[in-house]
């Protein structure tokens, strides 16, 4: 599945299929999906096994082919190569039963601006042929849960990008999809939006569905994402757990900032600072243990797999308190200090190496 | 899912009405078209035109003997003679607004939606088409509605009417099936309403506003074999209780190839995915 391993990669190679014991179902499968357009491949070969009731992440820029994956594997193109199957059906040879199963909420919204909220639930119930009843129960149910009760009659013109986005996927949930799409979900939507819309996918997955997501956001496949694929230039590069990958990259840093020149070169030789900027008046040092030569407290244990995203982790902490101390010992004041950690900027390059 | 086409049909059927209910400039824009050509053939233009063809001894309500210079010279003999062109135009432009309206459509999300979930692909465009006949149709009565108030007097007998309209409803059948191919492949709206703009006009260069014989050489042979002349001589004689002959079965011929490759064109379009 790693089609280049770059040369710091730690992990593990991971096309070994993991030791679980009874192999689980597999919601998603492809074997060397390929697409162009005009001649230019838009996937060059991507390889898929996404186990049943779990979250798989792509991870890439734009233009990495993540909008292009979604697509295929939703039945709205076809493959120029390669094999795929979603929910046990293969796309190519039973696309009505592929559709019969999953849901899809692509990047642009796929709502019916002429009619209201509840209209288009409706619509989407009659369309999943629920019966009249039982289909309008549904709409009510899925406006309740998305906090659309009160919004539901008016015309959808006058929704905000988030009220339409929690439209957009209560439609994808009428016909009760096995597998769910989410192509850039929280894409332009602000900080409370993004978040409510991961509790609501973490619910899902806790009923059973699974959910192939795309991101541009590292936080967002950390937060959610059980595997998670990077993708550039239509390859997958790398493919792990969130904590797999944060290994790839180096760790993130710590910036001092100090008042002037003097204290600059004597903060640098306190810390043994790996970069220094004069016209700044920064230095840098590595934000985990291990960066930082002789530091005491490398058997500081640090479990799970945070670390990203703004958030510090045990490694992080100790290094900044190092900082400080080793500062205060020498008698340097400083301005200020900021910590770095990996972000998917970090991961890219780390990755895909200077492209 | 084939045994759903009609039930999904129906159900995207109520989502296009409500459309056209919210959104009806399209629809307006299809009566009042044909409605001040109308006007301005019969009010504005409406004398000089039937003195014209007055002196040519081919216009007038046909059997009726209404050919005279005096009675032609009068708004009223020619609207006899351009009333059913307009009703034919109106057909034409109810049926090409389907073209904005599909185009419109499909860049909207909705219909990606749609082709992800089992629904029929039929059903998708069957419900556009049934939509736009069922506005067709309004917008067509009442085109004649302000043809028969500006003094149009049709001599037909109950099957006559029934008979016209039964044509009219059949080549606005076909004619929206070509539209919505042509909205299918048009990139923008903008688009989708200018290419059909050809088609709505191409009754003018037919008999609808005046005879193919007054003609001049080139056009007249066009005007003479193009489909919509069949169908006004026939609708014409339909609505002046004159014989129709022939034209009657070229104007259907001409409605069957037109909707059999209107409806082909339409299902190849919609299969193939749309460039983003």
């Amino acid at each position: 599945m790693t089609n280049t391993v770059p040369p710091m990669n730690t992990v593990p190679p991971t096309n070994t299929v993991p030791p679980t014991t009874p192999r689980p179902a597999l919601a998603i499968t492809a074997t060397g999906l390929r697409k162009s357009y005009g001649g230019k491949p838009v996937l060059d070969g991507i390889d898929l096994r996404v186990p049943a009731g779990t979250v798989f992440a792509m991870l890439g820029p734009n233009g990495a082919g993540k909008t292009t994956t979604v697509r295929i594997l939703s039945t709205l193109i076809a493959a120029d190569g390669g094999r795929a199957s979603v929910a046990g059906h293969d796309l190519a040879a039973e696309p009505g039963a592929v559709r019969a199963a999953i849901g899809v909420t692509g990047q642009f919204s796929a709502v019916d601006n002429l009619l209201s909220a509840r209209e288009n639930l409706i619509l989407m119930a009659d369309l999943y042929h629920l019966g009249r009843r039982p289909g309008r129960r549904r709409a009510a149910e899925l406006l309740d849960r998305f906090g659309l009760g009160d919004v539901a009659g008016q015309p959808i013109s006058t929704y905000s990008g988030g009220l339409r986005r929690r439209l957009d996927l209560a439609m994808t949930l009428v016909g009760s999809p096995r597998v769910i799409f989410l192509d850039e979900p929280t894409t332009g939507l602000d900080p409370r939006s993004r978040r409510g819309l991961w509790t609501i996918v973490r619910e899902l997955v806790a009923g059973g569905v699974t959910i192939f997501l795309t991101t541009q956001y590292l936080e967002e496949a950390d937060q959610l994402a059980d595997r998670i694929g990077v993708l550039d230039h239509g390859r997958m590069v790398a493919e792990g757990s969130a904590a797999e990958l944060k290994r790839l990259v180096p760790g993130g840093h710590i910036t001092v900032h100090v008042a002037d020149p003097s204290a600059l070169a004597a903060a640098a030789a306190a810390l043994g600072a790996t970069t220094v900027d004069e016209d700044a008046l920064t230095a840098q040092v590595p934000g985990d243990q291990r960066g930082i030569a002789g530091d005491s407290t490398s058997g500081n244990s640090t479990s799970g797999n945070s670390a990203s995203g703004g958030r510090t982790s045990g490694n992080t902490a100790s290094a900044v308190r190092s900082v400080l101390d080793r500062l205060d010992a020498a008698g340097i004041a400083i301005a200020d200090l900021s910590v770095h950690t990996p972000d998917l900027d970090d991961v890219f390059l780390a990755l895909t190496g200077e492209r | 899912m084939p045994n759903h086409v009609v039930t999904d049909t129906l159900t995207l059927l109520r989502r296009n009405l409500r459309h056209t209910v919210r959104y009806p400039s399209m629809t307006i824009g299809a009566v009042f078209g044909p409605v001040i050509m109308l006007l301005l053939f019969v009010g504005v233009l409406g004398k000089t035109l039937g003195a014209g063809l007055a002196g040519t001894g081919l216009a007038g309500g046909g059997g009726h003997g209404s050919t005279g210079l005096t009675s032609a010279a009068h708004p009223a003999g020619y609207i006899a003679y351009i009333a059913p062109g307009i009703i034919i135009t109106a057909v034409a432009s109810g049926s090409m607004a389907t073209a904005v309206a599909v185009c419109v459509d499909m860049t909207e999300g909705v219909v990606d939606r749609f082709r992800t979930m089992p629904v029929s692909r039929v059903a998708i465009l069957a419900a556009h088409v049934i939509n736009s006949m069922l506005t067709t149709i309004v917008a067509t009565a009442g085109v004649a509605g302000v043809s028969v108030a500006l003094g149009f007097r049709p001599h037909a007998t109950t099957a006559r009417w029934l008979a016209a309209a039964g044509l009219l409803v059949l080549l606005g059948l076909a004619l929206t099936w070509l539209a919505v191919a042509m909205g299918l492949v048009s990139a923008t709206p903008e688009a989708a309403s200018n290419s059909p703009m050809l088609i709505v006009f191409l009754p003018f260069i037919g008999s609808a506003f005046a005879p193919a014989a007054l003609m001049p050489a080139g056009v007249r042979q066009f005007a003479e074999y193009q489909p919509f002349t069949p169908a006004i001589e026939t609708i014409r004689g339909l609505l002046a209780g004159t014989p129709t002959g022939h034209t009657a079965l070229i104007a259907l011929g001409w409605c069957a190839v037109i909707g059999a490759g209107g409806y082909a064109w339409s299902l190849a379009a919609f299969r193939k995915p749309r460039a983003h």
